[in-house]
């Protein structure tokens, strides 16, 4: 095509439209990093490492980091725990409706986390599916607390993530050599022999990245850990998102998201590694 | 070893259960009769959906996601789609990082786009403005756009353009004439799917929506903060049937995994 040189001027709109409303805003939150905030509550203007210190100098600061990791590990590993097995089955099934069994698995994705966290709520709430469940066998005499506690938060988040470690691991999958895995039956090894010696081992790669995706995104997640919690679970991204609107304290707010994406890039490099690692 | 097996399929069904269990939760919900969340409902009827119809504050916001999605898929397509086209048949230098920067917003979590958003937007006096909020979804749709329709023009058969050039089709005329029609399809379903991604979006509007301007997944918020009835649960049916209407054309016309999963 003769035209082909002027091509790339077709970039500009869209390079505009990142360097102003993404590159620009991203740079303006690194420099509120730098602001203080003055006796009454005002920023002040700085270049100062004041704000930094005091946020990390606060114990409430690692308190939330340790709540954070430990919410995300559990969740990850719940997802991973029902992700795994489901993908494994679409990998494998010869079923017609396999096409739409892999829609289905990755449908929550495409419909609203409100929705889907009101329908927990149903579920784990005091008059719930699992209280009225439990209580009409006689298990249990009063409801049980689900919801607003880690309880809820911790399976709210994890069906969240489901989807996205679903489509990873059946990207992972795609490399699974089945030959070898038949190889293993044919010399005489039982199903779960197989299973654990042969498809585990092999799939460890798709497992890393599948994991390290699933953290990332329950370490950055708001709105589960926000009304699912009701109130009473802390997290960084809970943290980040009140300094920022209801206590208007855009320097904290700055400092600690910075925090946090430091932490999520640290998480990405050593998944990535270890899954690179493990391919070897 | 053919198929999955009745130990595989009957974990897999238990797994589905799961995923499946909020959803359907939430319609029987929204048929109960009763005044608060109970499971199952003691009893049926339409009352939630005739409160819904009624109810000021959540319709309006749902007019407002409407127009905003609308705007965002049109600029989005507008901007996003002449990139995609460069970068899927361009070749120049920095073509791998210049992909790269065009799919960076992809990177960033949305909490930490929107503090950025709501840093930038406030001296300017966009937050809670059609404009902010139509900005603000495009920092999550034009990337999508630019990764979806590069791969999408990728992977068109390059012998009808090639044969359109060879007999004197000028580079636009190709563009207009075999590229874009032949593109039909993933067009549509991208523009379903940011639609889609603009309506949902949730943690962006949280920062920069107000009490002038909020778009529904912020009503709904902030509905689910202050009571527990069923309201909700009758919106989501709507939401659920709409979003399943959008799923079924983009599955027909390129296939759903393929659209989100690169």
């Amino acid at each position: 095509m003769t035209g082909s040189r002027r091509l790339p001027l077709l970039l500009l709109p869209a390079g505009i439209f990142v360097l102003a409303v993404y590159v620009w805003p991203t740079l303006l939150l690194l420099r509120n990093a730098f602001n203080e905030v003055g006796p009454t509550g005002a920023m002040v203007e700085a270049w100062s490492l004041k704000t930094a210190t005091e946020t990390f100098a606060d114990g409430f600061t690692i308190e939330l980091t340790l709540n954070s990791l430990q919410l995300s590990l559990s969740a990850t590993a719940i997802a991973l725990a029902l992700s795994y097995p489901l993908s494994l089955f679409l990998f494998r099934t010869d079923s017609r409706f396999r096409g739409l069994l892999a829609v289905i698995a990755i449908l929550p994705m495409l419909i609203s986390g409100v929705v889907r966290v009101f329908g927990w709520l149903a579920i784990l709430g005091d008059r719930g599916l699992v209280n009225t469940l439990l209580q009409s066998l006689g298990l249990i005499s009063a409801p049980i607390k689900l919801v607003f506690n880690w309880t809820g938060v911790t399976i709210g988040l994890a069906e969240s993530i489901m989807p996205y470690m679903i489509l990873a691991l059946l990207a992972g999958f795609g490399q699974l050599d089945r030959t070898l895995e038949e190889a293993s039956r044919s010399l005489g090894a039982s199903p779960l022999r197989t299973f654990w010696r042969v498809t585990l081992p092999l799939s460890l790669p798709a497992i890393v990245l599948a994991a390290g995706l699933g953290f990332v995104l329950s370490m950055s997640a708001y709105i589960t850990p926000k009304l699912l919690g009701g109130g009473r679970v802390f997290v960084l991204a809970t943290e980040i998102f009140e300094q920022a609107t209801t206590n208007t304290n855009w320097p904290v707010a700055a400092v600690l998201a910075i925090y946090t994406l430091g932490l999520l890039l640290l998480l990405l490099v050593v998944s990535n590694l270890l899954a690179r690692g493990l391919k070897r | 070893m053919n198929g999955a097996g009745p130990v595989l399929s009957g974990l897999a069904a238990l797994v589905y259960a799961v995923i499946l269990a909020p959803i359907i939760v939430v319609v029987t919900l929204a048929f109960s009769a009763d005044s608060f969340i109970l499971f199952p409902p003691s009893g049926y009827s339409l009352r939630w959906f005739q409160a819904l119809a009624a109810h000021a504050p959540l319709l309006s916001a749902l007019w407002l996601s409407v127009q905003v999605a609308c705007v965002v898929t049109l600029l989005s397509l507008a901007v996003g789609v002449p990139a995609a086209l460069a970068l899927a048949k361009g070749e120049f230098r920095g073509k791998d990082a210049l992909t790269g920067f065009f799919l960076a917003p992809l990177l960033l979590p949305t909490l930490i786009t929107g503090l950025a958003l709501l840093l930038f937007f406030t001296p300017m006096r966009l937050t809670a403005t059609l404009p902010g909020l139509v900005l603000g979804h495009m920092t999550v749709t034009v990337p999508f756009v630019i990764r979806m329709m590069t791969t999408a023009l990728s992977n068109l058969p390059h012998d009808i353009e090639a044969a359109a050039a060879t007999l004197g089709a000028t580079p636009f005329r190709v563009v207009r004439r075999v590229t874009l029609p032949l593109a039909t399809p993933g067009l549509i379903a991208c523009a379903c799917l940011s639609f889609l991604l603009s309506f949902d979006e949730t943690v962006i509007s949280l920062f920069i929506s107000g009490p002038r301007a909020s778009t529904l997944p912020v009503e709904m918020v902030r509905y689910v903060e202050g009571r527990t009835d069923p309201l909700i649960a009758a919106l989501s049916v709507v939401l659920i049937v709409a979003t399943l209407i959008v799923v079924v054309a983009v599955e027909r016309l390129v296939g759903v995994a393929r659209a989100i999963g690169k």
